[in-house]
């Protein structure tokens, strides 16, 4: 479903991503992890190129993103994003944010749109908050949202890029129980993350990144209990 | 000493003035606001051509005295487009070329201090970035642009009055006629700043009514 090739990123001189290969199987959980700076985040972005690539190819759901022909708003239609810090409309209440992309991309009626927010906003178990404001919630209900936002938009696949960073610990296992929720309905899913519990339990796979390419690719057995990289066992024995 | 009961006679007159300063700040203002939005953009902008343009008018109107632009526009443009514009028309061009100016730096101020995130978040679902501005990026901007905006409107409300040198017959011309005429100077000046005052207090109100209202 996504084929990464030789993907380079760079910021001026310095170069973050240095040659990233890898695959993401339908309906597969991948879990990447990896040091503070490791390029972890750039990566994801790259893959809805929300980043730009600098050079290398990334082929989602058989297009090649760098193409020119490519229709970028398409593919974004067809992979859902999560970012750190929610990133929800703050002047629309909830049950709008989440209707408007399917209104104005899917061109959904606005019934028909409401119906499918009310549907997805009771999956994350928020459907009594559809007429709050989002500052009125609370962080982990505000990430909640911004998952059924981009549900709203039926994505093959979806991009999670540190969901339960920004959030006070209490509210972090109501947003992972959501995620594991999706993971489990056969959603396709890679998922930058420093909850080590979460990869352990959910992923399919797991990428250990350090200073800009995948150190470890492995089962979550594997790279949680017994890891062939050097690299890997010291982040996993600083961070577990 | 002072006889305000004289003033009453002069009504109509000074009425007549403000109909022409309002007349002149709402349509002055309205084209403003239009220039102001974009030009504002050209100053975001990621075209080179537009930005250049943008930052030409701003910086021109921003360092020039908005009553030498009222001359030049009335006096000096004519001569180089052998064109002659009415009082008027000159006073309304003046008030939109100069708001514009300032507006433009309020857009642009307005619309970068939106977190990126937001732009971010709305092209991630599929929107464009048409899409993206006209329905999540201007109406966060554009409420955190009524407070400097009702600023610049009472600031160009203010500056109509300079267009009295023009011989725009607004409130601060029939002011002076009046009062060299009938040499009531305390009177009627007194009368004059009053009517900008309320002018201007009813606009600080109706802008603290709007702001309230989007709250959210």
């Amino acid at each position: 479903m996504i084929t990464v090739q030789d993907l380079h990123k760079r910021f001026g001189d310095n170069e973050v991503l240095k040659g990233i290969h890898c695959e993401v199987e339908e309906k597969e959980v991948v879990c990447v992890i990896g040091p503070s700076g490791s390029g972890k985040s750039t990566f994801l972005r790259c893959l809805n190129l929300l980043e730009e690539i600098t050079s290398g190819d990334v082929i989602v759901d058989g297009y090649n993103i760098r193409d020119r022909a490519t229709d970028i708003n398409m593919i974004r239609t067809e992979v859902g994003m999560v970012f750190q810090q929610f990133n929800l409309f703050p002047h629309k209440t909830v049950i709008q944010n989440v209707m408007l992309a399917p209104q104005k991309v899917r061109k959904l009626s606005p019934k028909e749109a409401r119906q499918r927010g009310e549907a997805l906003l009771e999956k994350v178990g928020l459907a009594e908050k559809a007429d709050q404001y989002p500052s009125q919630l609370s962080g982990g209900q505000q990430q909640r949202v911004a998952i059924a936002r981009a549900l709203a938009m039926e994505p093959k696949m979806m991009l999670f890029d540190e969901p339960t960073s920004a959030l006070d610990p209490e509210l972090v296992g109501e947003v992972l129980e959501v995620m594991k929720q999706l993971a489990k309905e056969g959603m396709t899913m890679v998922v930058v993350t420093h909850e080590m519990g979460f990869a352990r339990e959910v992923a399919d796979r797991v990428l250990f990144m350090d200073e800009g390419i995948i150190m470890e690719e492995n089962t979550p057995d594997i790279i949680f209990n017994n890891p062939e990289s050097e690299r890997t066992k010291d982040f996993l024995n600083k961070v577990l | 000493m002072f006889d305000f009961t004289q003033v009453i006679d002069f009504l109509p007159q000074l009425g007549k003035g403000l109909y022409y300063t309002l007349l002149i700040s709402i349509i002055g203002l309205l084209i403003g606001f239009a220039l102001g939005a974009i030009f504002g953009l050209g100053r975001i902008s990621k075209n080179k051509f537009f930005f250049i343009i943008a930052s030409i008018y701003v910086e021109v109107i921003r360092g020039t005295p908005v009553l030498v632009q009222a001359i030049w526009i009335f006096f000096a443009l004519p001569i180089i487009t052998q064109y002659n514009m009415d009082s008027i028309t000159a006073g309304v061009v003046v008030i939109a070329i100069n708001s514009g100016a300032y507006i433009a730096e309020i857009v642009r101020g307005s619309v970068d201090s939106i977190d990126k995130g937001q732009m971010e978040a709305g092209r991630s679902l599929g929107l464009n970035k048409h899409q993206t501005m006209r329905y999540i990026i201007w109406p966060q901007a554009f409420k955190r642009m009524i407070p400097p905006l009702g600023n610049q409107f009472i600031i160009s409300i203010k500056d109509t009055s300079l267009l009295s040198v023009i011989l725009v017959p607004e409130l601060m011309f029939q002011g002076r006629y009046i009062a060299s005429n009938h040499f009531n100077a305390v009177e009627i000046y007194t009368t004059v700043a009053l009517f900008y005052l309320v002018i201007n207090f009813s606009l600080s109100l109706l802008l603290r009514y709007i702001e309230r209202r989007l709250k959210y």
